[in-house]
């Protein structure tokens, strides 16, 4: 059953196992299964409301702020269920990072915008912690456009600087897994060019989860693609394939029919 | 053609009403702030602020203890309402979407904001005055932060529930804990929206007179000490007006023309800063 | 594997998330108690006041309530007067402002050119704020006269001799009383009213309005066939959110409604409400009977706006909710 949808190339980040996820009583994910490998971009595509983002939303538990939704199965991260009672959840946020649809830039200054998740970790001095914030800025190659206004509050930037503003936040507190849902949805094409870029940039160092609904935007940026439908895994594997050759001929269906 | 000359005539004379009561709403209003002003003009001058209240029948004399009193005791209302009710705001938004408790204590705000006010007077005599042998500020204070709180809880409330969740989910997808959230993140979001709200409970305090009857009472001197009788403008006013002598009733006027400038200046100063921020 | 707690991350990481386990618990145990505060005070108003009337309330028995005696030499006291007063004056200041409030959210809603729209709501929300003593003391200087003098004469000249009617406006034309103290009032709860109006007839979806007016209806045809039933919950909740304000009003009414301790059948008579005989008799009142009884008055005002301002909740909120239908 779940070897179907497991890559045995490089280490794994994420072991999905029989992923079952419920808003009250719709079921929203059904029995998923899939490796997501470390330090390559997995991409999720399929149509709205087709659970693409469910699934993202398990991986650092978001759902539990939610009365009424939970999640069966197993999720396995570093060799623990990430489901399980016991797990923190501000912990397993703090080593799986993520990045929304809509940026969200803290309302305070670009400084602390990154030096707030810093700080929730570890206790930087004042030095250290102006190189931790140049670091993070410049990961998410922004430092150059902001690095004479850093008291300035992070809602004055523009939408595509806010984006990697909330990058740069994620990968500041040095997370394993970063997880993207739809991140440059809200964007112009330029600074969706920018954070694509950034994304291939971060693979190196990170694993990362992406959902889009722009097919080519998948098939650019991803190593592995994983096409969801109704709650369901229909195909997973190297996203050359599913692009070029798909097996399912549902997956074939909407690539096309998206691609026109 | 005859059906359709009576809707025409019908949908006029609704339309003529509605125009009719507006225009008397605002007639009424523009004619009691007009009388307002131009009484209490006459009353203003610098003896206003100066000068402590004046004996009966005697000339000349101020408001001094009055406005130094109103003064203090609201600005222990806000000192009080103000930390108490943001906290439960918060509760409210972020702890209690379902729970028993929490519906509850909703439905006791919404309740509170529309109580009469001379009840929490009663309330606050039994409770304090009665045990402190004494009519005080504090009193006075007390009074007026049951009725500044639900102000507060509401609009605290209201504001944290119009952050978009996307936010609340960032600052948790960095690990942060709850507190953290909701103090540094999400509080600090609608900070321009908290201070409209108490504002807005300031405003709606400063004109109480019935809580203050019985709590505060009054003092004809100056004093400064919050645990005696405190002078306050509302019950001055409501003192000298209904007293037979004109110079307390100019007095009154006076002291009515200068809670109404506060009241409506601090309304429109919070309603302002609230537009000016949520514009960006 | 020991760590059962944290599946994931070192040591460091784990004491950090105790600590953060441990302020959460304090902030939450911290912002539900100043939430039980809000809670507790309704209950201390009410079991305070109870407390304090159970002397009068014992020894009157539940006779109290319809007793019309209020005398301060005889040591004998019963709540008809002031129940009397409140309900009255209540009655009036709707009659009056229900009216009205409907024309100016009418007005605002409907009718109002839209540039005119903002400052004439922001206006009414203003006015809605303005202190209820302001009015009490416009009520006691400049409406008293003005009405005892042009308004008083010209009602019993036109309904003196009618009988029943005449008998509401009997006596001498004061100002001062039981119909001078509702109008003034009305005056104060109508930008309430009619600001809690308009908030509900805002809620009424545009689609359905432009359908009705895409039928050719008139204006007032789609306020009468299509907004009025749409909000009537709501509109029936702010009335009654109205009358739980007027009913607990103290400033805009001890000025004017005469201080008296009768029930006279006139409107014209001075009278007393609630909240009126409070205002002017706690403050000296003998501690005993007296103190009590003015406890009592007030329990009884506060469970009656209890009821009405939770009845009116209810269908404003029934209302606010079925808004996107």
């Amino acid at each position: 059953m779940s070897d179907k949808n497991s890559i045995h190339v490089g280490e794994v980040a994420l072991q999905v196992r029989n992923l079952d996820f419920f808003y009250g009583d719709f079921q929203g994910l059904k029995k998923v299964n899939l490796d997501i490998a470390r330090h390559k971009v997995t991409a999720f595509i399929g149509p709205s409301g087709c659970g693409k983002s469910t699934l993202l939303r398990t991986f650092n538990r978001m759902y539990d702020l939610y009365p009424g939704q939970r999640a069966e199965g197993e999720i396995l991260f570093q060799g623990r269920n990430l489901l399980d009672k016991k797990q923190d959840l501000n912990l397993l946020r703090a080593k799986i990072g993520m990045v929304f649809q809509k940026p969200t830039p803290f309302p305070m200054t670009i400084y602390e915008n990154i030096a707030f998740g810093v700080r929730l970790y570890e206790r930087l001095n004042r030095s250290d912690m102006d190189e931790r914030v140049e670091w993070a800025l410049k990961k998410a190659a922004l430092w150059g456009e902001v690095k004479d206004k850093l008291q300035q509050n992070g809602l004055s930037l523009s939408g595509g600087q806010q984006q990697r503003l909330c990058i740069a936040r994620a990968v500041s507190v040095k997370p394993e897994v970063v997880l993207l849902d739809e991140p440059t949805s809200a964007l112009d094409p330029l600074s969706t060019a920018k954070v694509e870029e950034l994304i291939d940039e971060l693979k190196n160092e990170y694993t990362i989860a992406i959902v889009t609904h722009n097919m080519q935007q998948a098939a650019r940026i991803s190593d592995y693609t994983a096409y969801m439908y109704l709650g369901e895994m229909v195909e997973f594997g190297i996203t050359d394939q599913i692009f070029i050759k798909p097996a399912r001929k549902e997956t074939e269906d909407y690539i096309t029919g998206r691609f026109g | 053609m005859d059906l359709y000359r009576r809707r025409i005539w019908i949908n006029r004379l609704g339309i003529g009403l509605s125009m009719a009561a507006m225009s008397f709403g605002l007639l009424a209003l523009t004619w009691i702030l007009w009388v307002l002003v131009s009484k209490g003009f006459s009353v203003l001058s610098l003896d206003l602020f100066l000068k402590d209240t004046p004996a009966p029948g005697s000339d000349g004399g101020g408001l001094r203890n009055a406005i130094v009193g109103s003064g203090l005791i609201i600005l222990v209302t806000t000192l009080v309402s103000t930390p108490v009710g943001i906290l439960a705001g918060i509760y409210l938004a972020e702890f209690g979407k379902v729970s028993r408790f929490a519906m509850a204590t909703r439905f006791v705000t919404d309740i509170m904001l529309s109580a009469p006010s001379i009840v929490i007077g009663l309330f606050v005599y039994a409770l304090m005055v009665v045990s402190m042998k004494s009519f005080s500020g504090w009193a006075g204070s007390v009074a007026l932060s049951l009725i500044a709180i639900p102000v507060v809880v509401r609009t605290t409330e209201n504001m944290l529930k119009m952050v978009p969740s996307s936010l609340r989910e960032a600052a948790f997808a960095v690990g942060a804990p709850r507190w953290a959230v909701s103090l540094k993140v999400t509080l600090r979001a609608v900070k321009a929206g908290i201070v409209t709200g108490v504002l807005l409970a300031i405003a709606r305090v400063t004109g109480e007179t019935a809580p203050l009857l019985f709590t505060a009472l009054n003092n004809q001197f100056f004093s400064g000490d919050m645990s005696g009788p405190m002078g306050n403008l509302p019950v001055v006013i409501f003192q000298f007006g209904l007293s037979p002598y004109e110079n307390w009733n100019k007095l009154a006027w006076g002291g009515a023309l200068l809670i109404a400038l506060l009241v409506l200046g601090v309304n429109i100063g919070a309603r302002f800063l609230f537009r000016q921020n949520n514009k960006s | 594997m020991s760590d059962a707690a944290t599946p994931i991350g070192d040591e460091a990481h784990a004491r950090q998330v105790g600590k953060f386990k441990r302020q959460d618990r304090i902030f939450q145990f911290v912002t539900m108690g100043f939430a039980a505060l809000v809670l507790a005070s309704l209950l201390g108003v009410l079991l305070s006041l109870a407390m304090k009337a159970w002397p009068a309330l014992s020894h009157f028995g539940p006779s109290f309530l319809w007793s019309n005696v209020w005398s301060v030499p005889d040591n004998r006291f019963g709540a008809l007067i002031a129940i009397y007063g409140t309900l009255a004056t209540s009655v009036i200041a709707l009659l009056i402002a229900v009216p009205i409030s409907f024309g100016i959210a009418l007005f605002l809603t409907e009718t109002c050119p839209v540039w005119l729209r903002r400052p004439l709501g922001t206006a009414v929300e203003l006015l809605a704020g303005v202190p209820s003593i302001i009015y009490g003391i416009w009520g006691l200087f400049i409406f008293a006269p003005l009405f005892a003098e042009h308004v008083e004469p010209a009602l019993q000249s036109v309904f003196g001799d009618v009988p029943l009617l005449g008998q509401l406006f009997a006596g001498a034309p004061i100002g001062i009383g039981i119909l001078s103290a509702g109008i003034v009032l009305s005056l104060m709860v109508i930008p309430f009213i009619a600001s809690v109006m308009r908030d509900v007839f805002e809620t009424v979806p545009p689609v359905l309005k432009e359908s009705a007016y895409g039928l050719g209806c008139t204006t007032w045809e789609v306020v009468r066939h299509i907004v009025l039933p749409y909000t009537s919950v709501g509109v029936i909740g702010g009335i009654m959110l109205g009358l739980g304000r007027a009913l607990g009003e103290t400033m805009a009414v001890t000025f004017v409604i005469g201080n008296s301790n009768r029930i006279v059948g006139s409107l014209f008579a001075p009278g007393n409400s609630i909240a009126s005989s409070l205002a002017n008799e706690f403050a000296e009142a003998d501690p005993g009977l007296h103190i009590s009884s003015l406890f009592a008055l007030g329990l009884v005002l506060f469970v009656i706006t209890f009821v009405v301002l939770s009845i009116s909740r209810w269908l404003i909120r029934r209302n606010l909710g079925s808004e996107g239908i």
